[in-house]
């Protein structure tokens, strides 16, 4: 796996294509395309990425090129759009390739960095540093580490250590940072360390109604339950009230609501069943269980006397 | 005098590369890293002091490395060594230790004979600088 291992003379040609495939990369790419729905923008950066990285590598086997190329990512985007599953496809390609050793994903949040008082947050960081090394560090919600309200928050000093590392162990470790888009930037702006030292920015769009609708068929699907006609349809009009009401988040929102949907599947089969149900029956989520959702009465409660 | 103890104390001192190979064969198998130093070489002293907490759940020796380097920055005239803890059941013990670093000049281990009643010897071991 290591990069520098070429002791005997360097190869005079390089076939891209081969390289490519026995790699391991086009198999990631392929997974990427297979088990993520929309998100074009997105795979065509990491497509991008994955060819320079490619011609970068080859590059150094026939020594044109000696320095690691800075891997710092930042991902951007509404909560639910996949930025989690999209790190964790990126550590596997960043290993198949040879840029990180191990190619676990390590992913933190501010309190897994920061500490309670003083002299607790060095230690602290620098473990999950160090968990993190020969692979991926995914920091979710990275502003939350910069706190420009308190000037003695322990944030600023994680924030100082994670920059050090990401300057002096770029071939241990690869960090990518995920949040909000605008908040994102506004952290970047109060922090230009990290911008110049994160190379990709990539952004991740909101998925489409459409797109929603099929990553909850792709959900069920993996779960062994479908939906019948009137579920389909139930689910479309679902995603498109659910959109315009507040804490809205993609595919979670989803996820959240066929969990539901399937809490009142089973205790709909507990209720009206008389007799023996067959697997059919067990695995049909129909009209019914998902119309019965607050979000067709208005949303939560909560929700509505606020923008009342 | 040099000190023999733990593992590969008769050879030559580990240098970083061959360190990080063995660390990397600890965590393969699933050992627990910590890292002690002491300024005493005596053989009966066997609890060093810790330096840092024991590191889980590392998946590689760069970890390691790093709070190597820290320590030898802490105590570059200290004798520091890496024991590799297995916490699975039936071992619960380190399994392997070795020394990583010593001082430049190693104390000597004096042997002190004393006579006590009848012909009796005490024997006692110092180190002395």
């Amino acid at each position: 796996m290591s990069l520098d291992t070429t002791e005997t003379t360097p190869p005079q040609k390089i076939d891209l294509r081969a390289e490519f495939e026995s790699s391991g990369v086009a198999e990631v790419l392929r997974d990427l395309d297979r088990e993520l729905v929309g998100l074009a923008p997105v795979k065509q950066r990491i497509r991008e990425t994955a060819a320079l990285l490619l011609v970068d590598r080859a590059r150094r086997t026939m020594g044109l090129a000696q320095e690691t190329p800075t891997l710092h990512m930042s991902f951007s985007g509404n909560p639910g759009t996949g930025k989690t599953t999209v790190a964790l496809k990126m550590a596997g390609l960043l290993h198949r390739l040879g840029y990180v050793r191990k190619g676990h994903l390590v992913s933190v949040t501010r309190d897994d960095l920061v500490g309670q008082y003083i002299g607790h947050t060095a230690p602290k960081t620098r473990e999950v540093l160090k968990k993190a090394m020969g692979g991926v560090l995914f920091i979710d919600e990275a502003y939350y580490l910069y706190r420009p309200d308190n000037e003695r928050d322990y944030g600023q000093e994680a924030i100082e250590i994670l920059l050090q590392v990401m300057e002096n162990n770029r071939d241990d470790l690869v960090v990518i940072m995920a949040g909000y888009a605008d908040r994102m930037d506004r952290f970047f702006t109060a922090n230009p360390g990290f911008r110049s030292r994160i190379a990709h920015h990539i952004e991740f769009p909101d998925y489409t109604d459409g797109e929603l609708g099929e990553i909850a068929e792709n959900m069920l699907d993996a779960q062994n339950y479908r939906l019948d006609a009137g579920g389909r349809t139930a689910i479309a009009d679902y995603i498109a009230l659910r959109r315009a009401q507040p804490h809205f988040a993609n595919a979670r929102s989803i996820r959240n609501a066929l969990d539901r949907a399937r809490l009142r599947q089973a205790n709909r089969l507990f209720e009206t069943s008389r007799g023996p149900l067959n697997a059919e029956a067990l695995s049909t989520i129909t009209e019914d269980d998902i119309r019965q959702s607050r979000v067709f009465r208005g949303g939560l409660d909560v929700d509505r006397e606020k923008t009342t | 005098m040099r000190i023999t103890q733990g593992a590969f104390s008769f050879l030559p001192d580990l240098d970083d590369t061959q360190i990080t190979a063995q660390v990397e064969y600890c965590l393969q198998n699933g050992w627990a890293i910590g890292i002690e130093h002491t300024d005493d070489p005596h053989p009966r002293n066997t609890y060093w002091e810790m330096f840092g907490n024991p590191m889980f759940d590392l998946r590689d020796a760069k970890g390691v490395m790093m709070e190597l380097e820290e320590c030898r920055k802490a105590h570059p005239d200290a004798y520091i060594r890496i024991n590799a803890f297995d916490a699975t059941g039936g071992f619960e013990t380190v399994r392997l230790s070795f020394i990583v670093n010593r001082p430049a000049e190693e104390p000597t281990l004096r042997l002190t004979r004393t006579d006590v009643r009848g012909r009796t010897m005490n024997y006692a071991l110092s180190a002395a600088r």
